[in-house]
């Protein structure tokens, strides 16, 4: 990873309002949903959990982070810049690491405030601390790693196109599918028999949802990480076809 | 040998963009790039670069082969692309200070204020690059492809866009940078490779048809001469059969010829002859133009 270049894109995303933009986004829905709307609300709700809030970051992330990600490569390439950074003395390797951790950092940065809503329902309740601590720290650990998945996906789709729009949609429906879609054919009701369960460990919801359980398994860890890297070979790939 | 291409060739598709292309360039040589549009110019400086890959062939930067060692060929390279890409969401000197970067260069500061004043950026420094016009994206540019003090200086149209004062100082800048460091230039225009360069290689097609010194093709005195004349009053055009006579404006009139004898001596002559008046005689020094024209034709 090159620091320089990741320096480069975090400066980039506050420039141009984006960075701003997703976190604030980020936050006030999570908050309206986990606090607020009544249908939804903790408070409403009676249980000291944090279910809601980990239920709508993923789709929230399904758009915020081709949001994010979308201009990384398309940009370069639409402006021509893609030719001032492949003649430094940069490898293709470090530039689509700089971008893809510049852009995790992002999301992560938009995660750590969330961490009050944590605070605010071990506080509530009865008697205070009375929450499954456990599960909330495996959920995060799952919500990180599946915005690490959606980041790599953001990255290998703005790569393969110079339109920033195609980019982000290109972006939400793989991420969509993976999310997803691979649950859904699992269980559609006619069975393709022991591939069902194939098909939906193929998918991020059935390893996010056991990691929200508390538990880390390290068969789930290895999915994200397999996820996130075949999709970063795959960006590094095609930059290095497309120049 | 500072720069040396090797049978370069770059196809696209069925289209050979450049064939079987060869040159060495010395330290301390500024050669001047030329060939009509479109003939492989840029292609050719951007496979010394390595941002593209040639399909065979290969290009020698300090010793260095591009395509075995990218990384290390790429920090003796300074380049300006034909485009001047830059990131406008910049300000000047963000942006430098992003490119030294990128050059793990040491002492960054002092380097940057030292290639803004070099280049003439001292009042833009503060400013947005969007904002810049296009002469100052160009010294942007220049002062980007110069911060880490490059052995081979790679500079595709680098003054494309400047007004006569600037070009003035860049041609000046260019030149100095020349003495100690190998330049390769491209551009359309000629008396700037006069201004400029030690050697001339011209492209067309993909092919090299000349790879000469300035110098060389200057005692060359087969090459086409012209001459700009101007005659009081009105005279019979046919008395310059013999030579190829062109009307310009405000009743001067222009011939060309590939004849050894000096034209000048002709035209004085058939004045004298003919008893008219000569207001006006100037040999037009178009040597590279010439040269140029004949063979990228």
């Amino acid at each position: 990873m090159n620091f320089t270049i990741f320096q480069k894109e975090i400066n980039q995303f506050f420039s141009s309002m984006v960075g701003y933009i997703a976190i604030v986004v980020f936050l006030v829905f999570t908050a309206l949903y986990t606090f607020i709307f009544i249908d939804t609300s903790v408070l409403s709700s009676g249980f000291a959990n944090l279910d809601i809030y980990f239920q709508i970051a993923p789709f929230l992330f399904l758009f915020l982070i081709p949001a994010i990600t979308m201009r990384l490569f398309s940009e370069e390439f639409n402006k021509g810049t893609i030719e001032l950074l492949s003649t430094k003395p940069i490898s293709e390797n470090s530039i689509v690491l700089a971008k893809y951790f510049a852009a995790l950092s992002l999301v992560v940065f938009s995660l750590l405030p969330t961490l009050v809503y944590f605070y605010t329902i071990y506080k509530l309740g009865a008697p205070e601390g009375n929450l499954d601590t456990g599960g909330i720290i495996g959920s995060y650990i799952g919500l990180f790693f599946l915005a690490a998945s959606f980041v790599a996906i953001g990255i290998f789709s703005s790569v393969v196109t110079n339109n920033q729009i195609v980019s982000f949609l290109l972006a939400a429906i793989i991420s969509f599918i993976f999310y997803f879609g691979f649950d859904q054919i699992a269980s559609l009701p006619f069975s393709f028999g022991n591939f069902d369960y194939f098909i939906e460990k193929i998918g991020i919801n059935s390893h996010y949802n056991s990691m929200s359980r508390g538990v880390i398994d390290t068969r789930d860890i290895l999915y994200f990480i397999s996820l996130i890297s075949i999709f970063i070979l795959m960006t590094k790939l095609v930059l290095k076809k497309r120049k | 040998m500072s720069v040396i291409v090797k049978n370069i060739t770059k196809k696209y598709g069925e289209q050979i963009a450049v064939n079987d292309v060869s040159f060495e360039i010395n330290k301390g040589e500024v050669v001047g790039f030329l060939g009509p549009n479109g003939a492989g110019k840029s292609t050719t400086m951007k496979m010394i670069t390595s941002f593209i890959k040639p399909n065979s062939g290969s290009a020698i930067v300090c010793g260095i082969d591009v395509l075995e060692k990218p990384l290390e060929a790429k920090a003796k390279i300074g380049y300006l692309p034909e485009s001047n890409p830059l990131y406008y969401d910049m300000y000047v000197k963000e942006y430098l200070n992003f490119v030294a970067g990128t050059y793990k260069i040491k002492n960054k500061k002092q380097r940057i204020e030292e290639i803004i004043q070099f280049t003439g950026l001292n009042k833009e420094k503060h400013k947005l690059i969007a904002q810049l016009s296009k002469g100052y994206k160009q010294r942007v540019g220049l002062a980007q492809a110069m911060i880490h003090n490059p052995e081979v200086l790679i500079l595709d149209e680098p003054t494309s866009g400047l007004d006569p004062n600037q070009l003035a100082d860049i041609r000046q800048l260019i030149r100095n940078i020349g003495k100690e460091k190998t330049v390769i230039l491209s551009t359309h225009i000629m008396q700037e490779v006069e201004a400029m360069c030690d050697r001339i290689i011209i492209i067309n097609q993909g092919k090299i048809v000349a790879n000469e010194t300035v110098e060389n093709i200057h005692q060359n005195k087969n090459n086409l001469q012209s001459i700009k004349f101007k005659i009081k009053g009105t005279f019979e055009e046919n008395i310059f059969a013999d030579y190829d006579l062109q009307v310009l404006n405000n009743n001067f009139y222009k011939i060309k010829s590939k004849n050894k004898n000096d034209l000048r001596e002709v035209v004085f002559n058939k004045c004298l002859k003919h008893n008219l008046k000569l207001l006006h005689l100037e040999l037009e020094e178009q040597i590279l133009e010439n040269v140029f024209m004949d063979l990228t034709k």
